[in-house]
């Protein structure tokens, strides 16, 4: 589907520029003053096709509104989503259900996300039938798109019920790429399941990926996991971008203290700590409200006065960002 | 050699032969077969595992918390600290449930009563266990959500739960657990449900109030998390002990294979793009377990005896023990 002819490969597929997505809340039940949850809050970011981007963020960081806000299931409150230089924001119910082709999802529990009513042949054609899209018999397809995720085609009969966690999963990647869609969202699409199914689906998305040149936005909160398939890491806390950049820089020379702090974190079976838990202090405060000054600087090991007053603004160095008074 | 000196020889806890059946409306599985495993005095162990693999049934089995039915232990003896779980009666079990032995679960919200303030929850802990006047009992709880690093300890004894964060939450839990000072502290994954920072923290924690001699039992499907915790490892898969050793030796060199795939697919902080290893197949449905090994089916070396016996547990020098044919030299 052509929706702009002015698209080309070497744009980017898609660009979010300054997205904010705020959920009002009231204060008091006569208070007129109105209060805001500001989950996504100012994100910029973009990806080529081809691509995985990986989002990485403690829980309540806004990883999965951005996530959602991309899809048009979250209302924007400001800022510009171009896929494949199409506004997305204004787009309508009938434009956006066509470019819905385009961009899917796999989300966490593969159990609650699959509709236990519905044949696994009926899960992942649902699509298809709603587009027109089903080439040959209902059936053959179903065969084809389950095989092509690693499960035998007799499991087009059955039911979610009758599979285990990993096989669900394989499921709602069928599905998910029922439609040849170009963009799929991953949110924490691997985070349920056990160490040595894990690794066989992130394998999976990875093989599909290079066979149908697939762009992943891969948010979870498991570093490791992330630093596994994602080509750019984008570090999320309170609703902002942190840092930003090749995962290899990202992993191996982290800027942000918020993001060496995370990779501090990760205990890493058969390596003795560097710096024994000498990390971040307390949790995450409320993104209703955000400390002044830099978000992280009341949890920040290296916090200076500066951090207290001024938001940093987010700073480029050559294919790097990072949003830090240090830099 | 004096009695005293016998007594911390023997191991604090002492499990021969654990099986615990559950029995459901699609008919009745082991959860846990033959477990024996022995903890010191002091040490932390960790027992790891796959969902489904027997692991929390088998710690609470310790306890006999096993909710009965379905579940049932079926045999096996639990020693602790000289007298036979197994055997005794209601009133002696819940004198030793959160007293010498206290558990950390995974879910603080729903290990805490939702409709009582911390404090008073805590104060009924002490006060089962401990004869000291209820204000006595208020200020020792206070103390204890000091020393686990809750900020206002002196307000927050007036919250409820779920005016905390998880981090706070699983640290009124880990205050609940330690304050009596218990002889073992079971944790069944502690900081699942937690931010890595977070985890980080609530480990640190752990590991200051070990100081006091405490052991811990540590479960967990994480092996950064036991890496970093224990100094010993048991490895479950399907319902038995697969493997066991100290920390260097499993991790260094595993013996069994599924400890050795369960390693390599682990997810390690990597340059970018790769693909893991994987261990093919999925873990059998407790209703149907393979015959012989339980692991024969998705295991690289299987070969016939694999699927007709079941391996025991084949020692490999040092303390390691690992249940796999491989290791029998006997045959070889």
């Amino acid at each position: 589907m052509n929706l702009d002819k002015k698209y080309d490969e070497s744009q980017s597929l898609l660009s979010v520029n300054d997205l904010k997505t705020w959920f009002p809340v009231k204060r008091g039940f006569f208070s007129r003053q109105q209060d805001y949850i500001r989950a996504v809050d100012g994100v910029s970011l973009e990806l080529f096709s081809g691509e995985t981007l990986g989002l990485v963020g403690e829980s309540g960081c806004g990883k999965t509104t951005l996530g959602r806000t991309l899809l048009g299931l979250e209302p924007v409150t400001s800022g510009e989503i171009y896929f494949k230089n199409f506004l997305l924001n204004h787009a309508g119910r009938k434009q956006m259900n066509r470019l819905r082709q385009e961009m899917q999802v796999i989300f966490q529990d593969p159990l609650s996300s699959l509709n236990p009513r519905m044949s696994v042949m009926d899960i992942v054609t649902e699509g298809l039938v709603q587009f027109k899209r089903i080439e040959g018999s209902k059936e053959d397809h179903a065969r084809r798109l389950i095989k092509e995720v690693g499960l035998s085609g007799d499991a087009i009969y059955r039911y979610p019920h009758e599979f285990s966690g990993g096989q669900r999963q394989r499921i709602n990647i069928a599905r998910a790429i029922s439609l040849r869609p170009e963009f799929i969202i991953c949110d924490e699409a691997v985070s349920a399941l056990d160490v040595s199914i894990q690794a066989q689906v992130i394998n999976l998305l990875i093989s599909l990926q290079e066979q149908h040149q697939l762009s992943y936005l891969f948010i979870s909160h498991d570093l490791s996991v992330v630093s596994n398939i994602a080509d750019r890491v984008a570090v999320m806390y309170l609703g902002q971008i942190f840092e930003k950049g090749k995962t290899a820089d990202i992993i191996h020379a982290p800027l942000h203290p918020y993001t060496r702090a995370l990779i501090a974190a990760v205990p890493v079976p058969g390596k003795e700590r560097q710096d024994k838990f000498a990390e971040v202090k307390g949790e995450a405060p409320s993104t209703a409200t955000p400390p002044v000054g830099c978000r992280f600087h009341p949890r920040c090991p290296e916090a200076m006065p500066v951090c207290r007053e001024t938001p940093p603004p987010l700073r480029r160095f050559e294919d790097r960002e990072v949003r830090c008074h240090l830099y | 050699m004096t009695i005293d000196q016998n007594i911390h020889r023997q191991p604090l806890l002492s499990v021969k032969n654990l099986s615990v059946t559950f029995t459901i409306d699609d008919g009745r599985f082991t959860a846990a077969e033959d477990i024996c495993m022995d903890i010191g005095r002091g040490e932390s162990v960790g027992l790891v595992g796959e969902s489904g693999c027997g692991k929390s049934v088998t710690a609470l089995s310790l306890t006999r918390l096993v909710p009965s039915p379905p579940g049932s232990i079926e045999s096996g003896s639990v020693v602790f600290d000289g007298s036979e779980i197994m055997t005794m009666d209601t009133a002696e079990l819940r004198k030793i449930r959160g007293n010498a032995i206290s558990m950390i679960f995974q879910e603080p919200l729903s290990a805490l009563s939702p409709l009582h303030r911390i404090g008073r929850q805590l104060v009924e802990a002490v006060l089962l266990h401990r004869q000291i006047s209820k204000k006595k009992a208020w200020r020792f709880a206070e103390q204890w959500l000091k020393k686990v690093g809750i900020p206002d300890a002196e307000e927050r004894m007036y919250s409820y739960p779920y005016q905390l964060s998880g981090g706070m939450q699983q640290r009124v839990m880990i205050a609940m657990a330690l304050m009596l000072e218990p002889a073992l502290i079971i944790a069944d994954e502690p900081t699942t449900a937690l931010d890595v920072t977070t985890q980080a923290q609530i480990f640190e924690l752990l590991q200051r109030m070990k100081k006091n001699f405490t052991s811990l039992l540590l479960i967990t499907h994480d092996m950064g998390v036991i890496w970093e915790t224990c100094e010993r490892v048991i490895v479950m898969y399907a319902s038995r002990i697969v493997e066991t050793g100290s920390r260097e030796e499993i991790f260094e060199h595993p013996a069994h294979p599924y400890t050795i795939g369960l390693l390599e697919a682990i997810p390690r902080l990597s340059k970018g793009r790769q693909r893991l290893k994987d261990i093919p197949g999925q873990v059998p449905s407790p209703f149907n377990y393979p015959p012989g090994c339980h692991f024969q089916e998705r295991c690289p070396y299987a070969f016939d005896r694999c699927r007709r016996e079941a391996p025991p547990l084949y020692d490999c020098g040092g303390g390691q023990k690992a249940a796999c044919f491989l290791l029998d030299k006997a045959k070889q």
